[in-house]
């Protein structure tokens, strides 16, 4: 065992790397859950949106239209999910799920041209001076920009759900879709906007798999991320910060493990594997010990003749 | 007349067409993976599509992709054979149980279980001496790491990844005394980000050669980006990551034994066996290697697969102790094909211990 070998500066900045698409995908659909509706298709929208992304990219040769794409692909999917949900009046569950299926299907017939091809680098930013530091600068300053973007997207989050106007209304929609509706809110598309914003977060996480973590496509890349994200979610109260926190810690161990394996330390393989799932639930559980809950009316179908 | 005449030929056409159709064998495969992965699932794919070339339109193939090792995989199989599959391919470790439990419900089609050990009446199991490949890997490795460590992701611990792990170690322990082995579990035979993540953590620990027991080419992407690391492909050539960071690759190739096996059931001749080849027989491919090696290395690895091919040398030659020290092979004794089946141990030298 020699833990010499772990360099603590290089675990933290991979660790940010590795909670992203995770913290991406997990934000986006803790706005759609607090407007009161269940999208069981994040890993869908994420893997189309990985490829949409990546196609795009390579195709026109700039990795930022590339994420831009790969928003568009999200949301773009997320509206077939939001017309089966929102007015045809179909099961979200099911939906939901179907959008999964449907979404992985799909990428896989995008991507046949893809396979092998390398996308163009996103470089890491550098700020002369403060990316030089030693310790600081490769934690807090060397990183590329989408892993800014989605700790600014959760402070925003929280700041729109819980002081602005446009978040008093989503909340309200997500308890109490009646009342909401009987105070002359637009229930059904408070609740569109806010699948879009699921599906084009879904989809920039995916693209920040395919375009920065891999780099590269293979068919079913996202391996089941996005349903890591749903659970979060949930474990995380449906609050942004502890979203934050969740997704860094579920990163953060999935690469501490990988480090203690490669330092060969003496704990069995196995707890090592399993630490990620277990220590994020367990902390994420006893935190939500707090009276927070679900939004009332998550997963209710809602029709303006009710 | 010339109405009698259509309609008579086209009788005679739909005849042949439906002899035709109840002729045809359906041979059905079981995937872990998708078929777009670049490695593993990719090799099957191809010799499934072997399969149909060869035979055109006697046969009709079947695949279902990413079943995930379990319970899930007896529904796939089970539905492949109330369809009509004559025969089933089922390309993972982990299938091993499901299928022998739906073989026994399902007597008269024949299965065919790849890597693992389990056989009955019909049920078939074939694997690679992948393990040669890896003699070469570990010759080229051990030769071309400048810091001494390699770095090796492993999938599970079973068998067939602890052979190639040692097989690897051996052969570069014997070029370079001072070889060190990191190893890295895993446990997905398919994760690009985690197989990215594990391939990040054991450059950043030193590893100047990356070896990779998983399916997707993330890890060649990972030390492309790191710049000074070489790779292997796994499974599949991983050509597109040539010459740098890939040097060279085991190649599965499926086609023939798929072709002989369907062959087998097409004339009735089918009955159950053990089929386990290497370089030999071409079930293992060694992809070109690349000029990054220099020559003399390449040279001698050439040899080394050469020796290995004919038989004039066995990648488990003793004198071999297991890691605790205890003697396992004398001098000059080679491996039996019952213990490298099981292989449940590291040989001396490797850090760690195995997950049991």
């Amino acid at each position: 065992m020699d833990l010499s070998a772990i360099n603590p500066v290089l675990l933290i900045a991979s660790l940010m790397v590795a909670a992203t698409p995770l913290l991406l995908a997990a934000v986006g659909e803790l706005v759609v859950e607090r407007a009161g509706v269940l999208n069981l298709g994040v890993e869908g929208m994420m893997i189309v949106g990985a490829i949409g992304g990546f196609a795009v990219s390579v195709e026109s040769g700039s990795p930022y239209l590339g994420l831009v794409a790969a928003m568009a692909a999200g949301a773009g999917l997320s509206l077939l999910f939001a017309f089966l949900t929102q007015f045809a009046l179909a099961n979200q569950v099911a939906s939901g799920l179907a959008l999964t299926l449907f979404g992985l299907g799909l990428s896989a017939l995008m991507g046949q041209g893809y396979v092998g091809i390398k996308p163009p680098a996103l470089g890491n930013i550098h700020i002369p001076v403060l990316s030089d530091l030693p310790v600081i600068g490769p934690i807090l300053f060397g990183h590329d920009p989408v892993l800014y973007i989605g700790i600014a997207l959760v402070a925003a989050v929280w700041a729109v759900l819980k002081y602005s106007r446009i978040g008093l209304v989503l909340r309200a929609v997500g308890e109490n879709h009646e009342a909401a509706h009987a105070l002359g809110y637009n229930v059904i598309r408070v609740r569109v906007l806010a699948i879009m914003f699921g599906g084009a977060c879904a989809g920039l996480g995916g693209a920040y798999i395919s375009l920065i973590r891999v780099p590269q496509w293979t068919e079913g890349m996202t391996a089941g991320i996005g349903w890591i994200a749903l659970a979060l979610v949930v474990f995380a109260s449906w609050k942004p910060w502890r979203v934050l926190l969740g997704a860094y810690l579920f990163g953060g161990i999935n690469v501490l493990q990988l480090n203690l394996q490669a330092a060969g330390i003496a704990i069995p393989v196995e707890y090592l594997a399993m630490s990620p799932y277990i220590i994020t639930i367990l902390v994420l559980v006893i935190m939500s010990a707090d009276k927070s809950r679900a939004p009332a009316s998550l997963g209710r179908i809602f029709h303006a003749s009710q | 007349m010339k109405l009698t005449k259509l309609l008579t030929s086209a009788a005679l056409v739909a005849g042949l067409a439906t002899s035709a159709m109840a002729d045809k064998t359906k041979v059905g495969f079981v995937y872990v993976g998708p078929i777009g992965d670049g490695g593993w699932t990719h090799e099957h794919d191809k010799g499934r599509l072997a399969v149909e070339a060869e035979y055109g339109d006697k046969v009709e193939t079947v695949y279902v992709e990413s079943v995930p090792e379990g319970p899930d995989a007896e529904r796939v199989m089970t539905d492949m054979a109330l369809k009509g599959a004559d025969i089933i391919f089922t390309t993972s470790f982990g299938y091993m149980d499901p299928t022998i439990n739906v073989a026994k419900k399902f007597p008269k089609v024949k299965f065919e279980h790849a890597t693992g050990y389990k056989q009955a009446a019909n049920v078939s199991v074939y694997s690679a001496r992948f393990y040669e490949g890896r003699a070469v890997q570990g010759h080229i490795a051990g030769q071309m790491t400048k810091s001494n460590t390699i770095g090796y992701i492993g999938s599970y611990p079973i068998p067939e990844v602890i052979r190639g792990i040692n097989s690897a170690y051996i052969h570069a322990k014997e070029v370079n005394p001072d070889v060190q082995f990191k190893i890295v579990w895993a446990y997905t035979w398919f994760d690009p980000a985690k197989e990215a993540d594990a391939a990040k953590v054991l450059i950043e620990q030193g590893a100047d050669v990356i070896l990779q027991h998983t399916d997707s080419t993330a890890p060649q992407a990972a030390a492309q980006a790191a710049g000074n690391v070489i790779t292997f492909g796994q499974a599949s050539d991983m050509s597109e990551y040539a010459p740098m960071p890939r040097v060279s690759s085991i190649i599965d190739d499926w086609a023939p034994y798929y072709i002989a096996r369907v062959g087998a059931v097409m004339d009735g001749t089918w009955e159950s066996v053990n089929t386990w080849d290497g370089i030999g027989a071409g079930m293992v491919g060694i992809g070109e290697i690349s000029d990054a090696v220099p020559a003399e290395i390449k040279a001698s690895a050439l040899a080394l697969k050469d020796k290995l091919a004919d038989g004039s040398y066995h990648a488990f030659t003793g004198p071999v102790n297991k890691q605790d020290g205890s003697a396992w092979l004398a001098d000059g004794e080679t491996a039996d094909d019952g213990t490298l089946a099981g292989m449940n141990f590291y040989v001396e030298g490797i850090d760690g211990d195995v997950p049991q």
